[in-house]
């Protein structure tokens, strides 16, 4: 139910087929966790190899972060570019400061890069980093705290114009 | 932010901060940082109407041969960075451009720097077919790239030659100015400068070059030094017979 008035969200944004594939990316990688949740309890199931270095708690909890990244983000866009709101918690930028991998300093990459995991996995075509950076700005880590009460993520004071 | 400091009056720093959270309705919390208060938009709040960002170019400080401004803005907009396929030159995306002009009955020449127009009324905003060209609510016009189809009517439409096709594949982009293949592009006024109370590169460049040919401010505020200047000289909008109204304007031409 919620995908479907997120989607339509979307769509009002005469956006109908990135609507579309959102959906079925959001519904391909809920086949994918639960894929990968099928085989933390039986082991006959294959999995996406993702690899979580990140100790921190991210926006939203893992749970609502599988199923709902997708349109969080295609929520966010619009925020940035159309109304100009920056610095949010949700951002891709936050994304790839938290995720990039120590290895090769990327959410892509390999088939271990966060994001490249279980994109591969589903088969979902990753178009984000065509144009945008899958490698943090340098020395933009930010600060991060958790909110005790929303369990979101709000910059450090001190911290700001870090994303 | 009522209480001054003791031993000492208020500076004019603090004073343009309290100016902007009394203008903004916000408590000046701690955490805010100055230029979030410069920008006077508190975090989460939308671009408004009440600003109209323009610019103001005196072409007679503006020197043929220097291209300060367009080297500066491939730098920060990252068009300086290669693709991976050698293109052709002419077909190199340019968000602003040198050009001079001369007066054919006289000889009088006049340089000056050529970029989006911020018009308005955009044209290029009227013929998109997805809405990827919109005008944001503080008059920068702007591409969406997650919305634009590559189809290039914009760029026929606009009278400014603005705008630019991205030909090839790109790499090592500015993190803050996204761009790739498939889209078109143009000057954006460094909105992401802009969205953090700075200044568009090129102003900058040619400020510190200490040309101090290019006015960037907001043409809705009286009080505002481009509003000032606008007030006092004569200055010309390209093409002003096509009634688009343009946020960037031009002296001495």
């Amino acid at each position: 139910m919620t995908l479907m008035a997120r989607n339509s969200i979307t769509m009002r944004h005469g956006n109908g087929r990135l609507g579309r594939m959102l959906v079925l990316m959001a519904v391909a990688l809920m086949l994918a966790w639960g894929a990968a949740a099928m085989a933390d309890q039986g082991g006959r199931t294959p999995s996406p190899e993702v690899v979580i270095e990140s100790q921190e708690a991210c926006v939203a909890p893992p749970a609502e972060m599988r199923r709902q990244h997708a349109h969080m983000l295609a929520e966010q866009k619009d925020r940035t570019v159309r109304q100009g709101i920056r610095n949010e918690a949700v951002s891709l930028n936050g994304c790839i400061e938290c995720h990039a991998s120590s290895k090769n300093g990327s959410v892509i990459g390999t088939k271990q890069n966060f994001c490249q995991s279980c994109h591969s996995f589903v088969a979902v075509k990753l178009t984000c980093f065509e144009c945008h950076q899958p490698t943090p700005e340098k020395g933009k880590r930010a600060q991060m705290t958790v909110s005790a009460a929303h369990g979101l993520l709000t910059p450090l004071p001190g911290a700001e114009g870090s994303r | 932010m009522s209480e001054h400091k003791p031993g000492g009056g208020a500076s004019r720093r603090d004073f343009l901060a309290a100016s902007a959270a009394a203008l903004a309705g916000i408590m000046v919390a701690p955490g805010i940082s100055l230029i979030e208060i410069a920008s006077a938009r508190a975090p989460g709040e939308p671009v408004s109407g009440t600003v109209r960002w323009g610019m103001l170019i005196d072409s007679t400080r503006c020197s043929s041969g220097c291209d300060d401004c367009v080297s500066a803005c491939d730098r920060e907009n990252g068009l300086e960075s290669a693709g991976a396929t050698g293109i052709d030159e002419r077909q190199r995306p340019q968000w602003i451009r040198k050009i001079e002009l001369k007066e054919v009955s006289t000889g009088r020449t006049a340089s000056l720097p050529m970029m989006c127009q911020h018009c308005a009324n955009p044209p290029c905003v009227d013929v998109c077919p997805t809405g990827a060209s919109f005008k944001r609510a503080d008059g920068i016009v702007l591409v969406d790239r997650h919305t634009c189809i590559g189809c290039r009517y914009c760029m026929m439409a606009c009278p400014y030659k603005a705008r630019s096709f991205v030909h090839e594949p790109l790499t090592n982009q500015n993190p803050e100015v996204p761009r790739g293949l498939g889209c078109v592009e143009s000057c954006t006024l460094c909105v992401h400068r802009v969205d953090k109370g700075q200044t568009p590169a090129c102003v900058e460049a040619c400020a510190e070059a200490g040309h101090g040919a290019i006015i960037f401010g907001d043409l809705n505020d009286p009080e505002s030094e481009i509003s000032r200047r606008l007030r006092e000289v004569a200055s010309t909008q390209v093409r002003a017979d096509l009634r688009l109204d343009t946020g960037v304007r031009y002296q001495g031409i």
